[in-house]
């Protein structure tokens, strides 16, 4: 029932492709459309292979390995995530652009001008997946890391002891049993990659989602747009089916007995080069936009910086706290509850709601303030006529709408994290729990909440980043002088004036970096149990 | 807990109020505005100062609001619609959420080429897409046209943003209301294969791109030349330095131009605050600020527009109905499309 209300958007979306298809199709299928295709391809391999090796490198190196500098890196490379996509854009954009003091510097040095070098296009395809790869690489590390974290050490060691050296147990123990949470957050990047609109507009790549908001915007044919979105939908659908008829019968349970995790310790070169990896991809997503957000702030904050601003943040702060806490709620319960009582109408509407993912922002939006002002106004009507009051808009435009809006957004990220923790709980630990006497409450609360503390807090942190940047939909179902973060940074990046949008920016950043610290806390603690 | 039950507890009586809100207070007007709230909050303040009426305020992209305004139905909230964009206050007029108005001080001070002709909307502030070239590698005597882009010379020497941003869309719909269909789509045939590099970046972008040499001649906004001209940032500075501004078509219809604008809801329940409001909007000196504040040009004649944009001269604009350039948004766009612009 839950999952049901919270496919609606979703439905709606899908059911545009119910109304009559417009001549626009002929023209989009003429022209443009296989450029979206062939692109929001090539862009999501890129994003997939990118944020695959980032992530599953660090999390291996952090979890499994110990060098210089291993406690600092475990939390520290979640930082970049809490950078949008489009801002990490504009700042690289910013440093590496023809314009920029890169090329310029080298220019200047060999005396060079336009077309005597050659330097890669920023403002490319293959530099819209870096960009993405490079702040949503964090979701398969989080994910990754706790599955290596809570991988019985007991079958690493047999594979090193059988003689196996430790990149083949990599790649034949250690990676196939982590594929549910390695899969699960590659998936999540490329949903958030076919939900990205700042970075490919940014950069005047033609895919999939600028072509939904230009058959929207500039050909003003929301229809056809929501079908484009629909279609999206229903790949997005196949390819999470495909994983799963891949990935077909195999369980990854583990032996409930756990160990402290034995790490190779790394001295000399080998440490100084995990050091080195570990550094580059903190230093390439994170240290060095941000360092480019805080010259551009240095000069800009005090103007930005008023009263209003602290409103500003204490909005994105509550906003985020609420969503991501019922958005954990709503995916244990459907976690849990599809684990107790296996059937197709709820997995079925699960994994719709879930869809909301890889759907831009606004489409979402549009998904839930149909249906609402629908409601509302139904609602009105009834009472009227019935009773002689007006109930006017309960739910439009009410903080309400927002945070049900992310819970459809964003309920896919949480469950991804609940459910791959859950997996790895073998069902003879319920079965046997049940037999003791315990409730399915209990065995909840007494087996698996203690061992899903980590994927919970993961569940909990990604969502309240996610929530803390989102956009689109805040912008267009918040109440009347709501602002967030998130909105001031865009009005101000979209108006061109990238410096004034960098305080604000930043703010997020270091809002972001609060439940970062609080979960590696809770890992690392979860880890020395 | 991550999340302290004070915390929740306290949204209680937030919700309560964004509910209970809209029906209690009087004299306050809503308004949805597609204009950035820094480029509007000033004025609005300066309006409830003076009038002592309450506005409230949501900003979000024009098309989105228009969509809100659609679903919300007659029990919208609001009164005021603000947006960028001739085309998008064509649509709302279409989809029958604004109301015509009777006000002899707009009908009066507005232009009648920028607002709807049955009084729908009116044009409040002008944007003028100017052609900006590079001081050292360009002779303006040799710019005079649009059309004349499309000549040899200026192979691979043109820089221009996407298509799908909505300043080329309304140039391009310009150009079909005033050239028809034929002309326009051998003009975008000629012109796209001049371009220095993919479109890409904003309006700045090719301004800093002619300062750097990548290419010589750019269309763009006036207004963002002269934000960067008062730009905090000397790099942008710099830039702007490099170039000079050219008013195309002088000698013919004139150069491009749209509109912002403002209507009132067919839903408002405050009409009278509403028409306050954009009167308000329309007063020579809302408009002085705004042409300083944000360097578009006032939509009414005689008002003074500061010194910068004294400084580049008067020009001829296109008298072209602005929401023509609504009607043929999408024609322009499936033209662009077929021309192969990005």
């Amino acid at each position: 029932m839950v999952a049901l209300l919270l496919a609606v958007p979703v439905l709606v979306i899908i059911g545009s492709l119910a109304l009559p298809f417009s001549e626009m199709w002929h023209h989009l299928i003429q022209t443009v459309l296989s450029d979206y295709i062939v692109n929001s391809l090539l862009l999501m391999i890129g994003v997939g292979l990118g944020t695959f090796f980032l992530g599953v490198s660090a999390a291996w190196l952090t979890a499994m390995c110990d060098f210089p500098g291993r406690r600092f890196f475990s939390w520290a490379l979640l930082l970049p995530l809490a950078m949008p996509a489009y801002i990490i854009a504009y700042t690289y954009t910013g440093i590496l652009d023809f314009t920029g003091p890169v090329q310029t510097i080298l220019r200047e040095t060999f005396n060079w001008g336009y077309g005597d070098y050659w330097f890669p296009e920023i403002r490319s395809l293959g530099g819209a997946a870096c960009m993405l790869s490079l702040v949503l690489y964090p979701y398969v590390y989080l994910l990754a890391r706790v599955a290596f974290t809570e991988q019985s050490t007991a079958l690493l060691e047999a594979s090193r002891n059988l003689g196996r050296g430790p990149w083949t147990t990599l790649f034949l123990v250690a990676l196939p049993m982590a594929r549910p949470a390695v899969a699960a957050g590659v998936s999540l990047a490329l949903m958030e990659t076919l939900a990205d609109f700042g970075t490919v507009d940014y950069f005047g790549v033609s895919v999939f989602t600028t072509g939904i908001f230009r058959t929207w915007y500039g050909l003003g044919e929301l229809t056809t747009a929501a079908q484009l979105a629909s279609f999206l939908l229903l790949f997005v659908f196949a390819l999470f089916a495909l994983e799963r008829i891949s990935r077909g019968r195999i369980r990854f349970h583990h032996s409930a007995v756990r160990r402290q995790v034995a790490r190779v310790e790394l001295h000399g070169w080998r440490g100084s080069a995990c050091f080195g990896a570990s550094a580059a991809i903190l230093l390439a997503g994170f240290i060095l936009p941000a360092g480019q957000l805080l010259f551009w702030a240095a000069r800009d904050w005090p103007r930005q910086f008023d009263t209003d601003f602290l409103a500003l943040a204490g909005n994105s702060f509550m906003l985020a706290a609420v969503a991501s806490t019922c958005c954990l709620l709503i995916a244990l319960f459907l976690a849990y509850g599809r684990r107790l009582y296996p059937g197709r109408m709820e997995a079925l509407s699960v994994r719709t709601a879930a869809m909301g993912y890889a759907v831009p922002g606004t489409v979402i939006a549009v998904g839930v303030l149909i249906p609402f002002a629908w409601f509302d106004n139904h609602l009105d009507s009834f009472l009227r006529e019935h009773f002689g009051i007006s109930s006017g808009l309960l739910l439009s435009g009410s903080l309400i709408a927002l945070v049900f809006a992310y819970l459809v957004r964003f309920l896919s990220v949480s469950l991804q994290s609940v459910e791959s923790g859950l997996a790895r709980v073998r069902p003879s630990l319920d079965e046997s729990a049940r037999s003791l006497g315990h409730t399915p409450a209990a065995v909840l609360r007494r087996v698996h909440l203690p061992i899903l503390r980590g994927s919970m807090l993961t569940a909990l942190l990604l969502v309240f980043v996610d929530v803390l940047k989102e956009l689109p939909a805040t912008l267009i179902l918040r109440p009347f002088n709501f602002n967030t973060l998130a909105v001031r940074t865009y009005e101000l990046a979209s108006d061109e004036r990238l410096a004034d949008a960098a305080t604000p920016a930043l703010t997020i950043v270091l809002i972001g970096l609060l439940p970062v610290i609080l979960l590696s806390r809770g890992i690392s603690s979860g880890e020395e149990q | 807990m991550l999340v302290p039950l004070k915390k929740l507890t306290r949204l209680i009586p937030l919700f309560t109020f964004i509910l209970v809100t809209p029906s209690l207070i009087a004299a306050e007007v809503n308004v949805y505005s597609a204009r950035k709230e820094a480029l509007i909050k000033p004025l609005l303040d300066k309006f409830s100062a003076e009038s002592g009426i309450k506005v409230n305020l949501v900003t979000a992209k024009g098309d989105a609001l228009l969509t809100r305004l659609k679903s919300e139905g007659l029990n919208s909230p609001a009164d005021v619609l603000i947006t960028t964009d001739a085309g998008r206050l064509y649509r709302a007029q279409q989809a029958d959420v604004l109301q015509p108005i009777a006000s002899e001080m707009l009908s009066e001070s507005i232009p009648a080429h920028l607002r709807s002709p049955e009084n729908f909307w009116f044009g409040l502030s002008v944007r003028a897409r100017a052609i900006v070239y590079s001081n050292n590698r360009v002779q303006p005597t040799n710019l005079s046209t649009y059309e004349a882009l499309t000549e040899p010379q200026w192979k691979g020497r043109i820089c221009i943003r996407s298509s799908s941003n909505i300043y080329n869309q309304s140039l391009v719909a310009g150009m079909l209301a005033t050239q028809g269909e034929k002309k326009t789509a051998s003009w975008l045939a000629a012109f796209v294969p001049n371009f220095a590099r993919p479109p890409q970046g904003g309006d700045r972008d090719q301004v800093a791109a002619i300062a750097a040499g990548l290419c010589d001649v750019a269309v763009v906004n006036s207004y963002y030349l002269g934000a960067m001209i008062k730009s905090s940032d000397p790099k942008q500075q710099a830039a702007a330095a490099k170039v000079g501004i050219f008013w195309p078509n002088q000698e013919d219809r004139g150069t491009h131009i749209n509109v912002s604008g403002a209507g009132v809801t067919s839903a408002s329940k405050n009409r009278e605050q509403a028409i306050a409001l954009i009167e308000f909007l329309a007063r020579s000196d809302s408009q002085t600020w705004y042409a300083e504040s944000n360097n578009e040009y006032p939509s009414r004649a005689g008002v003074d527009p500061g010194e910068l944009l004294k400084s580049w001269g008067d020009f001829k604009a296109d008298q072209v109905d602005v929401s023509e350039l609504g009607r043929l948004n999408a024609q322009a766009v499936m033209a662009m499309d077929r021309a192969s612009w990005k």
